[in-house]
């Protein structure tokens, strides 16, 4: 007989299995049903039918294919009640029929599939670059509509509206349910590493708002890492996750007690994640190992060598140089070259910094960028030209939209003048 | 499903020689997708030049020379496809002749019920 604790009890076992195995769920119903809303009407209606089944029953051995079975007949047994108001559903509903296995059958390769399947579907580069954040944020990582837009600075009816359209540009115009061919691999997986990377930048370094991090979003977008080497470990892969966990490593450090921005000259690196570090550094051997080096990999030996030095002045610079180099050859970008710029002013002193960087800003490039002119400010700032350091430092104050950095730039605009 | 390859560039920008070598891979890329079964329709559209408006309000006809928009790419021609998908109709897409110089937009087709078929 059932009873208030055996259902308190199953309740939980339900909470704890809806933790770990949602997502699973999830992806793989929208694969048999061919439609988001579909699936996640049915992956609720399957969890709550979990809740009472299996507190009358017992818990299935495979709770999974449960599930899945479970989500697929309430979205078959809808269909059919919905059929008498709308004709249109009957044609799809005998479309789902035919392929429906007996219970239990879905294996569980096919169910990672339906993860990796899912992935490259909400990182389409048919959808907008906002809509593929929101979408594997929503439909991978199963964040709400309200967390999202919390994270992002968004109000949540634009955001909830971003995700309708895509499903609706999913749908409408087909966009398909599947792991890309080898040949178009590639490109696919970099639009899925950006969506990724930027994710977990936009934890590490918020463009705009209050606080410098947000570590929600970093830790989402480690995982998500985690979850896509699991699935596809090519080397960039790997490469990103190296690269996010040895930055997310200097969290810590990287503000002080009362929230202001912490450079990392200055950061206390015995706050730093040796844990973390150890991670990221054995990944990123993993990574190098392949041979197949790529622009990630390359920024995570190069936060692998900051992170493995003991202070600003033992760090080899002229090694964190020649890395930039390599990177500027696989992603000519100008921000790999201002970075460039600040690592040559390390090696050579700040003159040969400043003159790479006047270069870069004297073409038009990086003008908008705050981190730019914070760049030139700090260098001439260490040159002793005073007043070029302060025009910099406004420049850069009038571009920033973060506060703790808004707040550290004037802090050294203030030391100029004083 | 169905899906429009609407080809955008700049008409300016192509020499009669370009015109003429663009048609001849356009028929072999037609032929190709026939083959395959994915072709449908294709046609290249006279320029804007020669483009006709009509629009009629309240009853009354207007009708002006020229394009509906003035815009920096035309639309110059088309191909209507039979794809699985969109990565298919990209894939197609990319093999267009003017991709390389202009711009495809793929349009997914509602296919109403009711419609002649030949």
């Amino acid at each position: 007989m059932m009873n208030a604790t055996t259902a308190e009890h199953m309740r939980q076992v339900v909470d704890d299995v809806y933790r770990s195995e949602s997502r699973r769920v999830f992806a793989t119903l929208i694969r048999l049903l061919g439609d988001f809303d579909l699936a996640e009407e049915a992956l609720h209606e399957a969890f709550a039918a979990a809740v009472e089944q299996w507190t009358r029953d017992g818990m299935p051995s495979h709770p999974r294919a449960w599930l899945v079975s479970a989500g697929r007949f309430k979205a078959i047994d809808a269909m059919r009640r919905r059929i008498r108001l709308d004709a249109s559903l009957a044609a799809r509903a005998t479309t789902l029929e035919p392929t429906t296995p007996p219970l239990g059958e879905t294996d569980d390769v096919e169910i990672e599939d339906d993860r990796l399947r899912l992935i490259f579907t909400c990182c389409h580069p048919a959808l907008p670059p906002d809509a593929q954040v929101a979408m594997t944020l929503r439909a991978v990582c199963g964040l709400t509509t309200e967390e999202i837009a919390h994270a992002f600075l968004t109000a949540p009816p634009t955001l909830a509206q971003r995700i309708v359209r895509a499903k609706r540009k999913i749908r409408d115009a087909r966009i398909p349910y599947e792991v890309p061919s080898a040949k178009d691999l590639p490109d696919r997986l970099d639009a899925v590493l950006r969506v990724v990377y930027l994710v977990f930048n936009e934890g590490y370094s918020a463009s705009s708002g209050r606080s410098l991090t947000r570590h929600d979003l970093s830790a989402e977008a480690i995982r998500l890492g985690r979850l896509l080497i699991a699935l596809l470990p090519e080397p960039e892969v790997v490469g990103l996750l190296a690269l996010m966990l040895l930055h997310d490593a200097r969290r810590a450090a990287r503000t002080s007690r009362t929230g202001e921005l912490v450079l990392l000259d200055d950061q206390d690196r015995s706050l730093w994640n040796r844990n973390q570090i150890r991670e990221g550094v054995l990944l990123l051997e993993r990574a190098q190992s392949s041979g197949r080096v790529g622009p990630y990999t390359i920024q995570a030996a190069i936060a692998a060598v900051h992170a493995q030095a003991p202070n600003s002045a033992a760090t080899n610079w002229a090694q964190i140089v020649g890395l930039y180099d390599l990177l500027w050859q696989a992603n000519p970008s100008p921000v790999v070259e201002l970075n460039r710029a600040v690592a040559v002013a390390m090696r050579d002193g700040p003159l040969a910094g400043l003159a790479r960087l006047d270069a870069i800003l004297a073409r038009g490039d990086l003008t908008d960028y705050h981190l730019a002119h914070a760049a030139r400010a700090d260098l001439c700032r260490r040159l002793g030209r005073t007043a070029e350091a302060r025009v910099s430092y406004e420049q850069a104050l009038d571009l920033a939209r973060q506060e703790p950095e808004r707040r550290f730039l004037a802090r050294r605009l203030s030391e100029l003048q004083a | 499903m169905q899906y429009m390859l609407l080809i955008y560039f700049d008409e300016h920008a192509l020499s009669e020689t370009e015109r003429q070598a663009c048609y001849a891979e356009s028929t072999q890329l037609a032929q190709q997708l026939h083959a395959c079964g994915q072709y449908l329709a294709a046609n290249p559209l006279h320029p804007t030049s020669v483009a006709t408006s009509v629009r009629v309000r309240d009853g009354k006809r207007f009708v002006t020379d020229g394009p509906f928009a003035e815009t920096h790419e035309q639309l110059g021609g088309y191909f209507l496809i039979d794809a699985k998908h969109l990565d298919e109709a990209i894939t197609v897409a990319a093999r267009l002749p003017m991709v390389r110089q202009g711009t495809i937009e793929i349009r997914p087709v509602i296919e109403l019920p009711g419609l002649p078929t030949e």
